[in-house]
């Protein structure tokens, strides 16, 4: 089942998702990305219902953009945050018309010049924390205890990714719904980019 | 045949002008003046109030100036009932972008988002443009600090140093004549008066008729806007020496 996770290190954000997408007891894909880049220094992870997800993540992009184009400097990974985590919370109240809220589970994070990286917690009742490591799905049980135990206060990228792997070894052997495939995304100050991927079946 | 084109506002004349806006510019040429300048460390705005009575209550506050939000204030010149209404939809437009971003909004959209609003009634029929400009003085983390002239066409631009309301064509010039890129608020504030002093038709410049506001950062990084006091103006008018002791006292 799914597993988002993040955290920020020394002068970057890493975001890993897995990358599945199943129904009921059925796996259809295994290298679907879950993380989006929203813009040239965000990255917007999400885990949730997957219409949802593909819709809403969409629509944050787009409107990231827009904001762009129309005023000429982009927006601060801390205002995109709270735009997302405003149309999440308008959403949520929308029961009417055969409208519903968005279940979706966001991990966002940026670089900024000012602030350097950042990484922010959006849950779907629209909860919003900023935070250095944050986790979303089953996943979450294993990724957090792991990086409660191995986290420290300004990691390079090195020992950051060394730390994802132990996530994804820890969910791989001890979740019982263990996605087989992750892929690693990092933001810094050249930008936002795919790292790595970490494969245990070959794409289908 | 001149009424032909300037009864409705939204009907280019054959020379391709739009006469209503126009006479909405004309009406804040009768306005009293406000000059803007730019600073090194912070915005300076410096008001004319008209005393159109003897026995008219002096607001208390400013009547020229208005704060927008804590980073961000504008001087008006023009017809005051149509600025209250464009300041109140200023107010709304930077709460609703502080309710969305969790951010200060940046002094540049402000100031669009309300020359959009303005730009309507020029082009939508029946209605009449407003009769205002404004100097919008402001401080963003993307550009610092920033000194924008808005006109009832719903133009905008950005300046070093700007001048609306009566005479300001005269007060222009010697802006662009005085002005200096390394000028301090002190000296702006100077250079406010001084231009005042000489494009205001009465003869002596005293603190019931100005108005001096200010922006600049604190040492905490935070904006302030200060509105100076009519004891602080007076101070500042003999310091600068623009007001020479008048003979005769002033009407």
């Amino acid at each position: 089942m799914e597993c988002v996770f993040g955290l920020v290190g020394d002068g970057f954000a890493l975001i890993a998702a897995d990358s599945s997408a199943v129904n009921s007891i059925l796996v259809h894909k295994s290298n679907e990305d879950k993380i989006m880049v929203l813009d040239s220094h965000k990255l917007l992870g999400a885990s949730g219902e997957a219409g949802d997800r593909a819709q809403f993540t969409e629509y944050i992009q787009k409107n990231v953009h827009l904001y762009q184009f129309r005023n000429g400097i982009p927006l601060t990974t801390a205002a995109a945050a709270n735009f997302t985590r405003g149309e999440l919370a308008t959403a949520l109240r929308k029961f009417c018309f055969g409208q519903s809220p968005y279940f979706v589970n966001i991990l966002l994070a940026g670089y900024d010049k000012e602030v350097g990286p950042s990484l922010y917690y959006i849950d779907y009742i629209a909860t919003l924390h900023k935070l250095d490591k944050g986790a979303f799905g089953y996943g979450s049980y294993f990724s957090l205890s792991m990086m409660d135990r191995h986290y420290r206060n300004g990691m390079s990228l090195e020992q950051a990714i060394d730390l994802v792997d132990k996530c994804i070894i820890e969910i791989r052997s001890r979740l019982v719904v263990a996605p087989p495939n992750f892929v690693i995304k990092i933001v810094d100050q050249n930008g936002a980019r795919e790292y790595a991927w970490r494969e245990s079946i070959p794409s289908v | 045949m001149s009424r032909r084109y300037d009864s409705r506002t939204t009907i280019f004349s054959p020379e391709g002008r739009l006469y209503q806006v126009e006479y909405a510019m004309e009406a804040i040429g009768n306005a009293g003046s406000a000059i803007g300048i730019l600073a090194t460390d912070g915005v300076v705005l410096v008001g004319e109030k008209k005393v159109t009575s003897k026995l008219l209550q002096t607001s208390k506050s400013t009547e020229k100036m208005y704060k927008i939000d804590d980073h961000l204030a504008c001087a008006v010149a023009g017809i005051m009932s149509d600025a209250n209404i464009l300041i109140n939809t200023a107010r709304v437009q930077a709460q609703r972008y502080t309710f969305a971003y969790q951010e200060p909004m940046p002094v540049e959209q402000l100031v669009q988002s309300l020359c959009d609003t303005k730009q309507g009634y020029t082009q939508f029929g029946g209605l009449r443009p407003f009769g205002v400009s404004f100097l919008f003085s402001g401080w963003d983390s993307n550009f610092g600090f920033q000194l924008y002239m808005s006109d009832p066409s719903g133009n905008y631009s950005g300046w070093k140093a700007a001048a609306i309301g009566a005479n300001n064509q005269a007060a222009q010039s010697m802006l662009k004549q005085d002005y200096t890129e390394d000028l301090g608020r002190e000296e702006a504030v100077n250079l406010a008066l001084k231009v005042l002093s000489k494009t205001m038709d009465s003869t002596s410049l005293t603190s019931d008729k100005l108005e001096l506001a200010e922006i600049f950062l604190l040492p905490s990084g935070k904006v302030k806007y200060q509105v100076c006091s009519p004891e602080g103006l007076t101070k500042l008018l003999l310091k600068s020496g623009v007001n020479q002791p008048a003979a005769e006292p002033s009407a």
